[in-house]
């Protein structure tokens, strides 16, 4: 693999910069491989560069219908924190978390992980509550955060309003300031350069039009490109999943919604931090480029189309004058949806199946993009052993029949 | 924004008059308490999800308030039927595809 | 210096009156009728900003929406500041103030410029991933740095002076664009009498009429477009919305206006007989049939240098000539790939200025523009393309060459010509943008050699939109669809008379992207792309070298098309160069997905009316104004305002509500309880829903008795409580949690309607319909004996019963139940005398010590009762058993009631599940934290195994000490034990598991 550094941008710059190599191969797909991972996103280019580097499996494929990174992981805000309140979710993310901290020295890829920092205004008595809850969780759980009063908040967000005068004055929030945002693309990019260059094969436009099972165990995976066989399958297809699990004969605990965002123009700099409010309903926070990125919550109909209804994105807007009045003339730019794959309890599944080698790892719902290592990390040494990480273990689809789910409502109230 | 037929009110209105309600034809077990473990996770939480074809119910909350069927096109979000609560759809995935090889 | 560009006459501008305008700190004049661009350009203005990456000097390139450099920040003071207005589309008034958004110290001379020669050779696409990686801790320094870069304008940093509205509008047909298209098929359809809205997004209608060089019926098409809109207007059933753009394009025929009200007239909207005037207003149409009529952009071919300012589009160019009154520039290389091109050489010339050459890449043209300009003695250089740019501020001079597309080289020897302008034409690109929000992919066309609108339901494109471009084949096309679109809605259209058109016949044109360099593309001078990002030929180049082979994958690493012009100027050349370089064709390419908004819109737009105390509807109780007079201080429950304590004087809030508790534990209190939700519940079948949606039993609730109950999802988790009461033998009424009201309502129908419909029962919502004034404490009987008739004896009225008589002269509901241990009496009167009856209990306040007491002390009061609050005590993972509520519980309904299955799940019956109980703390100072987390080990290390969590916690006065409610692991048998509360201050609580009664456990002093 090409290093990247500031010192080959230069050399590179003496040529022209006509000799960059390919960033990942374009190869042909092989009859058979030791693990296929079936989607070609953030999720699962992780689990493919992890299985590779940290498994030793490289005869493996990601099998993408479209381009890598094209689905959620290119549209979504790019939040990233661990400051869940239940200890399952709160490790989970916080695995995460600690893999990002590193993630571009180790894929030598800077996915600009910007730890700016993440509010979670309260604006009721009972949000204070809910947030001195989870703070208090995350802080035994050793997971940074402290609870801020509307002063404290003010100090760090001067645009925002916290005066009395709001519909739902401030009245405080939760802060965790390892959070932040990263360059969603180049996440994607990254795992995928990463994964390549320790042999993965990255099958683009090649969609799985059936699974082949006999015995309960699966064999491959039919596309449009004909079978590829392995006996080891792990569907990392976020909106798309349960459409795969009925080609397995297996209903899933999901629903698929449009998730909007919208950005504005590009302005300067103005907002250094990741402000979200679950009960104004809204988030935002600003690229590096300028433009104020912001979403709320999910369109409520089942949705595959990467679009939603105006409506949501009208209220959205509201909730963001409502708590920023000084940009009411700072214009929007572009709006889009994606499709999220929401779970009952908030949290998402990581779980064998009663089919035999094949695993899924699905249900993000909104929040999918802060746990792209951590979720490729456990899912990688779940498929990679067969059984469960420990981390993954209370995931298990399992849970919607015992009833043991890990309601995380409370932090995933808004899309982030 | 879709614009929706209230089977009831007999017209198309905004769909910020409704409220989605998710899948339909979800029927809670008659006997719950012989109801396996499984079974019951199942009524709860497992849905069909599909692209493409889905029934789903609708409440048309800020008018008549009466729950009905749709059947709409998860990828189009064309609606291709509008029933009443207890009646079947005539329009499916399976009628669709007849259609589609004609 | 004096517009030194403009023309003495022609064009549509107002010369009559002058309009005074700054740029950069410079004051300039115009006309009324300019937009600021075309006021720039005839000031002589080059430089109109800096680009984004390179900071390379940028002028006015287009004439409308595809703009991508002359953005600008305008606003004469701070809170008018507008961020990114593009200078092509906003009209000029008195006193406009506008500034460019990059350049320091200005525009004219930036030191970022400096920056961008030298390192933009380090700035490929892409580079930031490539580098700023070590050391990892520098991050954050790094990009600092980087967001210093960052944007274009800048966010107001004061609050918006203006108001926003929204329309919601029906209509049969609505017509997006007012050109020749637009305005004939709003004709078309108009006339049959269908219900139509046509708007466009320009100051004037007209669209491409208003700079032709066609006749319409033998005169200048624009007198024909104004006629058109004059029978518009004067149709009853026709709105005419000018300075309106169709901004987004959304299912089932949805489509959002953006009317742009006053924004042509100042920079915040002018009063009217001193109301404020909304200025912007968004309409949100919902129309039968949609006529695309949005035209096409022309498009810039790409070569070197061809960012330099006065490289502009040919269409632009005419628009300016013929529109405007301005020619900028005085000599003029045209490049152009077709005849329509031709027209701007031909205005050139016609306004006395110097044509220096027509360069066609065509071997052969021939069409009636290019004879016009032949026989002009136009100069006109064959099978070559202008292939560089010279010049840094300002274009010096062109380079041509014969170019051979087949090979994508040059094939001749250089000419070097001197001139000052670039007009370049490769041919137009319908608008399809809006057609694609739907989801609808655009679709190639090798004749048009340009992508067209995909199928959408209840959608036509005509005219240039759909790649038709001769005026007579436009109109003809447009006439036809609005008389189609109208009888789709039932209306039958008389059809019009076409005019009589005369235009050139144009020849065929041919497909010129970007023009090959004698070097190679990475090594050539910069061929932009997209301006507004900084997008060359060679990023996209690059971009496919690296493996970005997907349309969307070369749009996020090269940033094409992310600007404030989504490309519009663009991508379609981008495209064309990606598919170059994959060795593919364009439709193999592909198009990225075009979102909503076509073209930028304020959020205070959006959002409208709907922020301060429209954001979210705010609810009062029928008492609010009392409450206010008192001095109360309120807490948001849902949307309502409720009193959350009363002070006196300067008294604390821990004062207040120790004196309101310690008033109803030795007198009595008041509480305004009207915000909880009560449905009334009627039909024979009433009492058995009850029992199927309640987890308690309800068979045997004799009429005029109350009782209270719990309600679960069928997961078994709370979801919300309260009393029921039996009226008659089939007649409820039920409470509600304030919160939940709504959707309770929305549940009991859902199971009504879809589990259940053979029940005979209705629900109603009556919770504004009542008002509720709970009087509670010792004395309660005696107060309410004041101002009531109802025989309040404790043997004939006892406790959860209800009675009904007169309160204080009126109708009333009494019922005799309990929220805080005391003897208590909640009266329930029609709203509008809910005031009458709280002052009549008021006049009573000395003699009896009556003290109204707000939500605090109510929630004290029922923590020290051990009553829960759902949503403070439970968060949807607590069952009934969970909450010690056994009792509420028909484990032995002969109906399997919501919630009861998911009692015997494996999860529901582990014994380790959160309990709730009390908590004394050691310290009975200490009033625990809401929210604080159990643990039964404080020496642990981090992660600590946490127990359980606070959920209420207060100071009780009666008890005086602090006491709290928490759920804590197997909490129910646990009772004695200690636990520990590690808090962010470094301390650690200590407190007893104890039962949540703390207070009259036996319950005696409701029962007296």
């Amino acid at each position: 693999m090409q290093r990247y550094s500031g010192f080959g941008l230069a050399k590179h710059a003496l040529t022209h910069h006509e000799n960059w190599q390919r960033m990942w191969r374009n190869p042909t797909p092989k009859k058979q491989y030791d693990a296929i991972i079936v989607g070609g996103g953030g999720h699962g280019l992780a689990t493919a560069y992890y299985l590779a580097k940290e498994h030793g499996m490289t005869n493996i494929a990601v099998i993408e219908k479209g381009w890598l990174g094209g689905g959620n992981t290119a549209r979504n805000t790019t939040i990233v924190r661990s400051n869940y309140l239940w200890d399952e979710a709160a490790h989970l993310y916080e695995h995460a978390m600690k893999l990002w901290e590193g993630l571009s020295q180790d894929l030598n890829y800077n996915v600009m992980f910007s730890q700016r920092g993440v509010l979670n205004l309260g604006h009721t008595l009972q949000d204070m509550r809910d947030i001195q809850r989870r703070v208090n969780a995350n802080r035994l759980n050793g997971i940074d955060g402290e609870v801020l009063d509307a002063k404290q908040v003010s100090e760090i967000v001067p645009m925002l309003d916290c005066s009395a005068n709001t519909r739902y004055p401030v009245l405080g929030a939760s802060w965790q300031p390892r959070a932040g945002v990263a360059r969603h693309d180049a996440v994607a990019w990254g795992f995928a350069r990463g994964a390549d260059s320790l042999g993965v094969d990255l099958l683009q436009q090649t969609e799985v039009t059936g699974m082949r099972i006999e015995d309960g165990q699966i064999i491959g995976v039919e596309t449009n490109r004909g079978f590829i066989g392995s006996t080891r399958v792990g569907c990392v297809a976020a909106g798309n999943s349960s459409v795969l699990a009925k080609m397995a004969g297996i209903k899933l605990p999901l629903e698929s919604h449009p998730l909007q965002a919208l950005v504005s123009e590009p302005i300067k700099p103005i907002l250094d931090t990741v402000v979200m409010s679950n009960h104004v309903h809204g988030y935002i926070s600003q690229s590096d480029k300028g433009d104020l990125v912001i979403g709320a919550g999910i369109d409520g109909y089942n949705g595959y189309g990467q679009r939603g209804s105006y409506p949501t994105v009208e209220h959205t807007l509201q909730a963001i004058v409502e708590m920023f009045p000084v940009f009411s003339r700072v214009r929007m730019n572009r709006q889009w949806g994606g499709i999220v794959d929401t779970c009952p309890d908030a949290c998402p599944i990581l779980s064998a199946t009663k089919v035999k080698g094949l695993f899924f790892n699905c249900g993000w719902g909104t929040g999918g993009f802060k746990a792209t290592p951590g979720s490729g990390n456990v899912f990688a040494w779940t498929l990679a052993k067969g059984y469960a990480h420990p981390l993954a273990a209370p995931f298990s689809i399992d849970r919607f029949h015992t009833g043991q789910l890990i309601d995380e409502h409370g932090a995933a109230g808004v899309a982030h | 924004m879709l614009h929706i037929y209230c089977p009831y009110c007999g017209e198309h209105r905004e769909e910020s008059e409704f409220r989605p309600k998710g899948q339909a034809h979800i029927i809670r077990p008659k006997d719950p308490v012989n109801t396996s473990d499984e079974e019951w996770g199942d009524y709860l939480f497992f849905r069909e999800n599909p692209r493409g074809i889905h029934h789903e119910m609708w409440v048309h909350a800020v008018g008549c308030r009466k729950f009905f069927n749709v059947t709409r096109d998860t990828v189009s979000y064309e609606i291709l039927e509008v029933y009443k609560m207890g009646e079947q759809p005539t329009v499916t995935a399976a009628t669709q595809q007849k259609g589609g090889q004609k | 210096m004096s517009q030194i560009n403009r023309l003495t006459q022609g064009g549509r501008i107002d010369r009559s009156k002058t309009l005074n305008f700054s740029f950069n700190g410079t004051s300039y004049t115009g006309f009324p009728g300019d937009t600021l661009a075309s006021a720039l350009l005839a000031n002589g203005v080059d430089i109109v900003n800096r680009s984004f990456k390179y900071s390379r000097p940028r002028g006015i390139v287009a004439a409308g929406a595809e703009e991508p450099n002359a953005v600008v920040q305008l606003g004469s003071t701070e809170a008018a500041q507008v961020p990114n207005v593009r200078a092509t589309q906003q009209a000029l008034y008195q006193g406009l103030t506008a500034a460019s958004t990059n350049g320091w110290p200005n525009v004219q001379n930036d030191v970022m410029g400096l920056l961008g020669k030298l390192g933009g050779k380090m700035m490929p696409p892409g580079f930031y991933y490539k580098t700023f990686m070590t050391p990892a801790s520098m991050w954050m320094t790094y990009e600092k740095l980087i967001r210093k870069a960052a944007g274009l304008g800048r966010s107001p940093r004061e609050n918006d002076p203006d108001i926003y509205d929204h329309m919601h509008r029906h209509c049969d047909v609505l017509v997006i664009g007012a050109g020749p298209a637009g305005l004939a098929a709003a004709l078309a359809a108009g006339r049959s009498g269908a219900r139509v809205i046509i708007c466009d997004e320009q100051e004037e209608m007209g669209g491409s009429l208003l700079d032709s060089r066609d006749l319409i019926n033998g005169q200048d098409p624009a007198l024909w477009a104004a006629a058109a809109v004059a029978e518009l207007l004067a149709m009853d059933e026709v709105l005419v919305l000018p300075r309106t753009t169709a901004n987004g394009y959304h299912d089932h025929n949805f489509v959002t206006l953006h009317e742009r009200r006053t924004e042509h007239l100042a920079d915040t909207a002018p009063q009217i007989n001193g109301q404020p005037q909304a200025r912007a207003r968004m309409h949100h149409i919902r129309a039968g049939q949609v006529i695309l009529a949005t035209g096409a952009h022309d498009r810039p071919v790409v070569y070197a240098n061809n960012d330099v300012p006065g490289n502009m589009l040919a269409s632009a160019v005419s628009t300016y000539i013929r529109r405007y009154g301005v020619v900028p520039g005085n000599k003029l290389v045209l490049t152009t790939s077709n005849d329509y091109g031709y027209r701007a050489a031909l205005d050139w010339h016609e306004a006395g200025r110097e044509v220096v050459a027509i360069v066609d890449a065509r071997a052969k043209p021939d069409g009636d523009l290019v004879k016009a300009a032949r026989e002009k003695g136009i100069r006109i250089i064959t099978g070559s393309a202008v292939f560089e740019g010279k010049g840094s501020k300002r274009v010096s001079g062109a380079r041509v060459a014969r170019i051979d597309l087949d090979n994508f080289k040059l094939a001749g020897s250089v000419e070097d010509l001197v001139c000052d302008t670039i007009a370049s034409s490769g041919g137009y690109s319908p608008v399809v943008h809006l057609a694609a929000h739907t989801g609808a992919r655009p679709v190639w066309s090798d004749e048009a050699i340009g992508f067209l609108p995909g199928k959408v339901k209840g959608m036509t494109p005509v005219g240039s939109a759909r790649a038709v471009y001769s005026l007579s084949a436009v109109l003809a096309d447009a006439v036809e669809a609005g008389a189609s679109a109208a009888a789709a809605c039932g209306f039958e259209s008389g059809g019009i008379e076409l005019p009589q058109v005369q235009s050139a016949t144009e020849g065929p044109a041919c497909a010129l992207f970007q023009v090959p360099h004698e070097k190679p593309t990475m090594r050539a001078p910069k061929q932009f792309v997209d301006q507004q990002n900084d997008v060359s030929a060679a990023a996209i180049e690059l971009a496919t070298r690296e493996g970005f082979e997907s349309i969307e994958h070369v749009k996020r690493y090269t940033a094409m098309g992310f600007g404030t012009d989504q490309g519009k100027l663009g991508n379609i050349n981008g495209m064309a160069i990606a598919a170059r370089c994959l060795g593919q064709t364009i439709p193999q390419t592909g198009t990225t997905v075009f979102r909503p908004n076509y073209t930028p819109i304020t959020f205070g737009a959006i959002a409208g009316r709907h922020c301060r105390d429209l954001f979210d509807p705010e609810r009062y109780t029928a008492l609010h104004s009392w409450h206010l007079k008192r001095g109360a201080k309120f807490e948001d429950v849902g949307q309502w305002k409720r009193p959350w304590y009363f002070p006196i004087g300067n008294e604390s809030m821990h004062d207040a509500v120790a004196r309101e508790c310690l008033a109803v534990r030795e007198k009595v209190g008041i509480l305004d309880a009207s915000t909880l939700g009560k449905i009334d519940i009627q039909g024979k079948d009433a009492r058995e829903f009850l029992g199927r949606i309640y987890t308690n039993k309800w068979e045997k609730l004799g009429v005029g008795k109350a009782r209270y109950g719990l309600m679960c999802k069928d997961d078994g988790m709370v979801m919300d409580d309260g009393v029921t009461t039996c009226l008659a033998e089939d007649h409820f009424l039920m409470t509600t949690t304030t919160g939940g009201a709504a959707g309770i309502l929305e549940w009991l129908e859902l199971w009504h309607q879809t589990e259940w419909p053979e029940l005979e029962v209705y629900f109603n919502t009556v919770t504004d319909h009542w008002a509720t004034m709970t009087i509670t404490g010792p004395r309660a009987r005696d107060l309410l004996s004041e101002v009531t008739d109802i025989d309040l004896d404790k043997d004939n009225f006892k406790f959860m019963e209800c009675r009904e008589g007169q309160v204080a002269g009126v109708p009333a509901r009494v019922y005799r139940i309990s929220f805080t241990g005391e003897l208590t009496y909640e009266i329930n009167v029609q709203a509008n005398y809910a005031m009458r009856v709280w002052e009549a209990l008021f006049q009573h306040e000395a003699k009896y010590g009556l003290t109204p007491y707000g939500t605090e002390t109510m929630h004290v009061l029922r923590a020290e009762k051990g009553f829960i609050i759902v949503g403070q005590d439970t968060d949807g993972s607590v069952t009934p058993e969970d909450l010690g509520m056994q009792w509420c519980v028909g484990y032995d309904k002969p109906f399997s009631w919501i919630g009861h299955r998911a009692l015997t799940r494996p999860d529901t019956k582990r014994d380790d599940r959160k309990q709730l109980v009390g908590l004394k703390p050691v310290d009975p100072k200490v009033v625990l934290q809401e929210g604080a987390q159990i643990v039964r080990d404080p020496n642990q290390t981090i992660p600590m195994k946490m127990v359980g969590h606070v959920t209420s916690s207060y100071y009780s006065p009666v008890l005086n000490s602090g006491f709290a409610l928490a759920l804590v692991m197997g909490g129910h048998k646990r009772m004695g034990e200690k636990v520990y509360l590690p808090m962010a201050d470094g301390k650690t609580h200590e407190a007893e598991i104890v039962s949540p009664i703390f207070f009259d456990p036996k319950g005696a002093r409701q029962n007296v």
